[in-house]
């Protein structure tokens, strides 16, 4: 079972088709779980703090608007823990008010850097681009599974 | 609201389960669940449930779920756990945040539904109605009928 980073992270589709192939999908809500249930001095906070503007450091450069750096520390770890990617191009909910441009780009090319497997797709338009959808993700996971 | 809030349901996980079917609604689903819950917290909700507890409990859950309509039933993860102070609706009004993202798939996920019953078809299979002009509505239709309107 390899652990499969899908963006956009919050992806019900990327999430459901991973898992359902029988790899690990490392969305967000992962991040969010890991955050919530950690007892500390600073526990859970409402949303994200400064704390995370900075761990997100390790990823992006400190120039880097803090939004971009917050999402980093919920995207990061992901990709360092990732074996594979699935990408999509271009999602519209993950730009706008429920995301960022920016962050999309740093992840994209943080992944292509990591040298992993990647699959990168468009959602589909149509019935017949849904079943091709369905089809690449399936047999790109199946050849995770006999890769050395 | 609190500034901190501790930590809910600590060790568990939550998943989401939609369903976009004509066979079973949420109310369905959630008796299928209830039937092998021994150990989960089930929160039904308009698009599906949520199932909180230990992994492989929830897993189990799932899996039992899944069976009445695979290819229309979708799961996701969930960070926060139902009801929390912080994202449940109850709380802060309005939808939702994760809302909108799942309002955008939720839209497109017939074709996501055909390509997984379809999946062991050949590739280069059209199906017969697929790009099948005749049945569609013809341009000299409709000016006639704009003429008729006209």
């Amino acid at each position: 079972m390899a652990k499969v980073f899908i963006y956009p992270s919050t992806s019900l589709i990327l999430s459901d088709l991973v898992s359902r192939f029988g790899h690990k999908p490392l969305g967000t809500a992962l991040s969010v779980r890991e955050k919530i249930q950690t007892a500390g001095l600073d526990s859970p906070p409402l949303q994200m703090t400064p704390e995370d503007a900075k761990k997100g450091l390790r990823w992006a450069a400190v120039e880097v608007p803090s939004g971009v750096r917050g999402r980093m520390s919920l995207f990061g770890p992901l990709i360092d823990e990732a074996e594979a990617a699935i990408l999509i191009h271009n999602p519209e909910f993950a730009f706008g008010c429920m995301g960022c441009a920016r962050t999309d780009e740093l992840v994209e090319f943080l992944v292509k850097q990591k040298e992993i497997p990647v699959l990168e797709l468009n959602y589909p338009s149509d019935e017949e681009e849904g079943v091709k959808f369905v089809r690449s993700i399936r047999d790109f996971l199946k050849g995770l599974e006999t890769a050395p | 609201m609190k500034d901190t809030i501790p930590p809910l349901y600590s060790g568990t996980v939550t998943k989401y389960v939609f369903i976009e079917s004509y066979k079973a609604t949420p109310d369905d689903i959630v008796a299928r669940a209830y039937e092998i819950s021994e150990k989960v917290m089930i929160k039904e909700t308009c698009f599906g449930l949520q199932v909180t507890g230990q992994e492989d409990d929830v897993d189990l859950v799932i899996s039992h779920i899944r069976e009445l309509d695979p290819s229309h039933i979708f799961v996701k993860d969930r960070g926060f756990p139902p009801g929390d102070p912080r994202r449940c609706r109850a709380n802060l009004g309005g939808a939702r945040p994760g809302y909108f993202g799942h309002e955008y798939e939720m839209g497109f996920i017939r074709r996501i539904t055909t390509g997984l019953e379809r999946l062991d078809d050949s590739p280069n299979y059209v199906p017969a109605s697929y790009h099948d002009r005749d049945s569609c509505f013809s341009v000299e239709k409709l000016i006639d009928i704009i003429n008729k309107e006209a």
